[in-house]
């Protein structure tokens, strides 16, 4: 970026977040982050002259339009990431935090003259559950999509996409299956179920994904952060991942293998894992927390997630965004490995 | 999604009052509203009737999307019942679309009176439009389209070319014959304009013209309109099904409908008896006056089936024919007809600014061959055998001796010509290699009569469409054959070969040896009475060498067979190839265990003898039946495919002293027919110590076409090798395709570099470290396609000096040749060797199939490097290498078959994946592997069990990726399956 303001970068306390914030901090830029807990980036200083300043602002507060005015003040770009992000519980926390949250962000960063904003948004806004073999970024569909995330996730984009206009450029990037050192989300899990023996592959996990080392992402971000004015890119909403599918077999055991936890073995029939994913999300609407976990041990969405493909075609993001992957993914596996042996 | 089309006017959104012009009587459809219409083509159109009255055509006029421009040519197309012009809507838009010459078309397609938009109203006079009327009015309205109208659509000027499809073909045919000097070129799809003698209305057509159901089917209820919409072998999007009933939702808007089959003229007291003969008469003249022509075939056509084909074959004798294997009555919605059409129209040099009609194949570029029969009829007195038979368990041979041959062959020639088999009419062989194939096989040669050789690896189906797409007019064939003739109605008078059962007797119309017996009575023989004829005492006038030889079908990998058509110059050609390259000549002994090479015998004057082995079943060939095969004539030359060869080392063990000692006495072995893998080489080596061993490249359409031997594998290394592990020079990197030599003498290989997305260019490479599609030029390659054009047209380069190439359709990289000078060959074949003295320094390395390309976001992935990297990790046996997703960002998938076996198909285990991930690597470009699966077989073809049915396993495999857990269907698990589910949709 050639003009000076600092970019706004929200809900830089998750894996992806930070890693955001550090590169466009490296890149030079200074970095305000937004969330609701410290980013632990606060004070880092790049040797390019690069900053990361911590700002606490709830976004789902209905009271924080002033807040956010404030740090949005002279901003250039904002990437938005802060997000609800999890496979239950009520639709209202998903509303309130995805959809009116966003809202909020744009229509504040509207207000202060915010030329460029990211949409952090999921390619699950637009999967209905369908298997999505080599295709492009499809419309995000609130009524198809699976979940309440998925559904209020593609709310959010619609909304970011319909505020692009002369004065504010909107780009949707959809980063698919992020996973790296310090993963909470995805890799945190599927190690600890498998090394409590609750690693089940549906159908033998053949079914062919797409992922993004977590590096990898972050550059993309930061590059939509840099382009997002550009003509052909606002507007615009686009899937990024490594750009190597791998059976989801693959992808557990090779998540697995970087940590020392035992390979997924057992095979389960996705039909099955369908239909206890729904009996589990119907007992969890009644007894939320049942088995001492706090998340449901399987759900529809995520038993679909495990046994449908979904790999995108990536030429035109890179074509748009100017970027390709640095890291990739074997050899983000074996910075996954080496994290996980320095922990 | 985008480009959602906008929604159709829903009935009550309409305005009440009709914005349109309309023809009396017509049906309200909006041309906006039919799908691949463009509205600016509907046209109305006044002319003259022969009823007296003045009638409004509708025509889809290409010129009204113009824009002013001056067409190549106009068309003039011509539905039949009951459709109309809608037929023709993609035809209209490739004429306005510009073709490869920059040319466009105009296409005016017209509604008949009574159909589609036209004129509804009834006949002055009553009764139905009848043939005649609908000749003339046709006449009338193209007089009106030259004369111009005060509309703004342009005049027609110029010869036009006349497209009919069903009735609409007899209707253009007929107009066509009465106005020739404005006819350019005739085109028609699935019609008649003959109602053969005696010959019953199609069943289909009996059902709809029964007394009491014809008005029922035909106008009464919509069945006959829905009937024809669900014609085409691909099932029609809905809206254009709707499409082609629109003008035929009413009762009274489908009377034409059944006037026009009540019209129908089959019988010789019909009505429109007279108009159909002169339409007859028309199409003859046209053909007589060699009026351009091109016939459109859907081959699976319950009304006008092949016979009509054959009629008009007969009729426009030059016609250029395409038959569409998969196509069904409706051809326009089964092929891309327009563009077909373009392309022929240019081809053949039709329209103005027409590029420089396409140059017929050149004469092969040599001196005059000896006929194929030559060494039969030079050899009349020779007592020496010719063919040996060697039966199982080393009894006594049979032996068919030179003379012996001559006169078989010169009887059963006579007996075929006094059957009525005339030269260029085609013979089908069933018959399994053998002194019989061989005698009927040099008899129809002689004659001149084309032979047509399909064999069983096609299987039933595929054997039964080749034959009798083909059109024989008579078939030899064992007791097996001709039943199966019969079962199939296959055409054809059925002579049986072999020993008969009651049945074979019945089916049999004659016998080889029956033929034979009048032949010699034959007053041909140019013998006096009593005498046995020779080959060259034959009165029968010689075939000349541009004439049709044989028709020989490829195996049908992908896509139903082709019939390639060999000359008897080309097939001259094949001879004279082996004979250099092999050093093969008339003192030569050879034994065949491989079919095409056991026939070229006689044509070489060899000795030829076949083992004793069950030819369909390659593998069955024994060490011991081959030694014995090769003591029986003491053969030093050995022709073999590679299922046969694992037959022979898999049984060497029980080879004995004696066998052995005959095996050493071999000089030269040949495998041909698929890729051998080289320890399967070097076993067979092991038990020919004295020969070298050679691998021929090629295909049906020109074999053979380059030679490797194992020698020439063994020193490029790793990879050189087809298919086997890595040899002792680790780190030199997995070479990228197999290994398949040099061109022969006199053959010329090319490439036709592939662009960015991995379609082959129209240009021509021979410099080294080019990739491309394999490009072919020599005078033993395919005359032609057999009735398809189209694909003759498509499978042909002709480079800047005008030259025809065969484009293989194989990928492959020319390299330089850097082998050590071949006079140093170690193995001691002397440096005139012919295979190996190719001149020209090039090599060729074939890396897959242009159909099989993995075409990915970083490039485009060839098959055959990748399977041979995966097979060097020492668990994979065999692999295929296919792309899953769509082109331009396919993932590559890599599916294999380990040992031991894996007992379910699934994901490979991590270390495997590894392993196969790192060998690919290795490969330039390293191309990056998504997934490994493992599979307990990957499907085979059956002629050699060798060739991995890619398409098949990339179907598969996009389906387990996609995440749907399905067994492979080639698998006895997804057969079982695919049984299931037949049954529970029945």
């Amino acid at each position: 970026m050639t003009t000076g303001g600092p970019v706004v970068v929200t809900g830089a306390s998750g894996m992806l977040g930070r890693a955001v914030a550090r590169t466009l901090a490296d890149a030079g830029h200074a970095v305000r982050t937004l969330q609701r807990s410290p980013s632990g980036l606060a004070g880092h200083r790049s040797p390019t002259g690069g900053a990361v300043e911590d700002v606490a602002v709830d976004l789902a507060a209905p009271g924080a339009a002033p807040a956010l005015r404030a740090v949005l003040e002279g901003a250039e770009a904002v990437v938005h990431l802060a997000a609800k992000v999890s496979v239950s519980g009520p639709w209202a926390a998903y509303r309130r935090t995805n959809v009116e949250g966003t809202q909020r962000l744009l229509d504040a960063a509207g207000a202060a003259g915010v030329r460029r904003f990211v949409q952090v948004s999921s390619p699950s806004v637009a999967h209905a559950g369908e298997p999505l073999v080599g295709v492009p970024a499809g419309p995000a569909d609130p009524g198809a999509a699976r979940g309440r995330y998925a559904r209020s996730k593609a709310m959010a984009e619609q909304a970011a996409l319909a505020a692009d206009g002369r004065d504010l450029a909107v780009v949707a990037v959809r980063p698919h299956l992020v996973w790296g050192p310090g993963d909470t989300q995805l890799v945190a899990r599927v190690v600890a179920r498998s090394r409590a023996g609750r690693l089940p592959l549906l159908d033998g996990g053949t079914a062919l994904v797409d992922s993004t080392y977590v590096d990898d992402a972050a550059d993309a971000l930061a590059a939509a952060a840099a382009r997002a004015a550009d003509p052909q890119v606002h507007g615009r909403a686009l899937v990024v991942s490594s750009g190597e599918p791998r059976t989801v077999g693959e992808l557990l055991a090779s998540l697995c293998a970087a940590h020392g936890a035992p390979l997924p073995a057992r095979s389960v029939p996705a039909g099955l894992a369908r239909a206890a994913g729904g009996l589990v999300e119907a007992l969890w609407a009644v007894r939320p927390g049942l088995g001492g976990d706090d998340e449901p041990p399987m759900t529809r969405f995520l038993a679909e997630q495990l046994s449908t493909a979904h790999w995108f075609d990536q030429r035109e993001t890179r074509r748009l965004l100017r970027w390709s992957p640095r890291v990739g993914l074997d050899a983000g596996f074996a910075r996954l490995a080496a994290a996980a042996a320095a922990a | 999604m985008r480009g959602s089309p906008s929604p159709a006017p829903s009935p009550l959104a309409a305005p009440p009052v009709r914005s349109r012009a309309t023809a009396p009587g017509a049906p309200d459809v909006d041309p906006a509203s039919l799908p691949g219409v463009d509205p600016r083509w509907s046209r109305l159109v006044e002319a003259p009737s022969v009823d007296g009255t003045r009638r409004t055509w509708h025509v889809l006029d290409g010129a009204g999307s113009l824009e002013g421009e001056e067409p190549a040519g106009t068309v003039l197309a011509v539905h039949g019942n009951p459709t109309w012009s809608y037929l023709w809507r993609d035809v209209v838009a490739a004429g306005v679309a510009e073709d490869a010459a920059g040319r466009r078309w105009r296409v005016v397609a017209v509604d008949q009176l009574g159909m589609g938009l036209s004129d509804r109203r009834p006949r002055a006079g009553g009764g139905p439009w009848r043939l005649a009327d609908r000749v003339a009015d046709l006449g009338a309205l193209v007089e009106v389209l030259r004369a111009g109208t005060d509309d703004g659509w342009p005049p027609v000027t110029g010869p036009v070319v006349a497209l009919g499809h069903d009735w609409g073909g007899v209707v253009v045919t007929g107009w066509a014959g009465e106005h020739p000097a404005q006819v350019a070129a005739l085109a028609l799809t699935n019609t008649a304009v003959h109602a053969p003698a005696g010959a019953a209305l199609p069943l289909a057509l009996q059902v709809v013209t029964a007394p009491g159901l014809h008005a029922l089917a035909t106008s009464r209820t919509d069945a006959f309109v829905r009937a024809a919409a669900a014609q085409p072998r691909r099932r029609l999007p809905d809206e254009v099904r709707a499409a082609y009933r629109a003008p035929y939702r009413g009762v009274a808007d489908r009377a034409a409908v059944e006037g026009f089959v009540a019209d129908i003229p089959w019988r010789a007291d019909d009505l429109s008896r007279p108009a159909l003969d002169r339409v007859t008469a028309g199409a003859d003249a046209l053909g007589a006056a060699d009026v351009p022509a091109l016939l459109v075939w859907g081959v699976r056509d319950p009304v006008f089936g092949e016979q009509y084909l054959r009629d008009l074959r007969a009729r426009l004798p030059r016609a250029d024919v395409h038959r569409v294997e998969r196509g069904g009555h409706l051809v326009p919605e089964d092929v891309d007809l327009g563009p077909l059409l373009l392309r022929w129209l240019a081809a053949r040099g039709v329209g103005s600014g027409a590029p420089a009609a396409a140059p017929e194949p050149a004469a092969a570029p040599h001196g005059h061959r000896r006929p194929l029969w030559a060494e039969l009829a030079a050899r009349a007195d020779d007592d020496g055998p010719a063919v040996v038979e060697v039966p199982e368990g080393g009894g006594a041979p049979a032996v068919l001796s030179w003379r012996e041959l001559g006169h078989r062959v010169a009887e059963v020639a006579l007996g075929l010509d006094a059957e009525g088999v005339r030269p260029g009419d085609r013979v089908s062989l069933l018959v399994p290699p053998g002194a019989d194939l061989t005698t009927a096989l040099y008899a129809c040669l002689r004659l001149g009569a084309v032979v047509v050789v399909a064999d069983q690896g096609l299987g039933v189906r595929g054997l039964s469409r080749a034959v009798r797409g083909a059109a024989p007019r008579h078939v030899v064939a064992v007791e097996r054959g001709l039943v199966a003739a019969a079962a199939l109605g296959w055409p054809g008078r059925r002579t049986a070969a072999g020993p008969l059962g009651p049945l074979g007797r019945r089916l049999a119309g004659s016998t080889l040896a029956g033929l034979a017996a009048r032949g010699r009575r034959s007053p041909l023989a140019g013998v006096p009475a009593g005498e046995r004829p020779t080959v060259a005492s034959l009165r029968l006038p010689e075939p000349a060498p541009p004439d049709d030889a044989a028709v020989l079908f490829t195996s049908g990998s992908t896509g139903p067979a082709k019939g390639a058509v060999y000359t008897h110059d080309r097939l001259a050609g094949v001879r004279d190839a082996v004979a250099a390259a092999y050093e093969v000549d008339h003192g030569t002994a050879l034994v065949a265990a491989f079919a095409p090479f056991a026939l070229l015998g006689p044509a070489l004057g060899a000795v030829s003898a076949s083992p004793a082995m069950d030819v369909t079943a390659p593998a069955s060939l024994t060490a011991t039946a081959l030694a014995d095969a090769v003591a029986a004539v003491g053969a030093t030359v050995v022709f073999a495919s590679p299922a046969a060869l694992a037959g022979v080392v898999a049984t060497s063990g029980r080879l004995d002293a004696r066998g052995r000692t005959a095996l050493g006495g071999v000089r030269r072995l040949l495998s041909a027919g698929a890729p051998v893998p080289v320890p399967l080489l070097r076993q067979v080596a092991a038990l020919v110590p004295g020969a070298s061993l050679h691998t021929p490249y090629g295909m049906t359409e020109g074999l053979p076409v380059t030679d490797v031997r194992l020698a020439d594998l063994e020193a490029a290394g790793p990879g050189g090798e087809a298919g086997g592990e890595a040899g002792g020079q680790a780190g030199a990197g997995v070479a990228d395709g197999v290994l398949v030599g040099a061109p022969l003498d006199g053959v010329e290989v090319a490439v036709a570099p592939l662009d960015a997305d991995g379609t082959p260019t129209d240009r021509l490479v021979r410099t080294p470290g080019t990739t491309g599609e394999v490009l072919l030029r020599a005078g033993h390659t395919k005359a032609r396609y057999d009735q398809l054009w189209a694909t003759e047209d498509a499978s042909r380069l002709v480079d800047a000096s005008g030259a025809v190439w065969h484009r293989t359709g194989d990928v492959g990289t020319l390299e330089a040749d850097g082998r050590p000078d071949v006079g140093e060959d170690a193995a001691g074949a002397p440096a005139s060797d012919a295979a190996t003295g190719a001149a020209g320094g090039v090599r060729l390395r074939v890396q897959g199939r242009t159909a099989h390309l993995v075409r990915t976001a970083a490039g485009v992935v060839t098959p055959v490097g990748v399977e041979l990297a995966a097979a060097s990790v020492p668990a994979v046996t065999r692999a295929a290498a296919v792309g899953v997703g769509p082109a331009g960002t396919q993932a590559l998938v890599v599916v294999v078959e380990t040992e031991p076996a894996t007992r379910r198909a699934g994901g490979a285990a991590p270390d495997l994946v590894a392993a196969v991930r790192r060998a690919v690597a290795g490969l330039p470009g390293a191309p990056a592997v998504a997934a490994v699966l493992v599979v307990p077989a990957l499907p085979v073809d059956v002629r050699h069990e060798s060739k991995v049915d890619r398409t098949l396993v990339a179907a598969w495999a996009a389906d387990r990726l996609s995440g749907r857990p399905v067994a492979p269907p080639w698998s006895r698990a997804g057969r079982l399956r695919a049984a299931l589910g037949a049954r529970r949709r029945r």
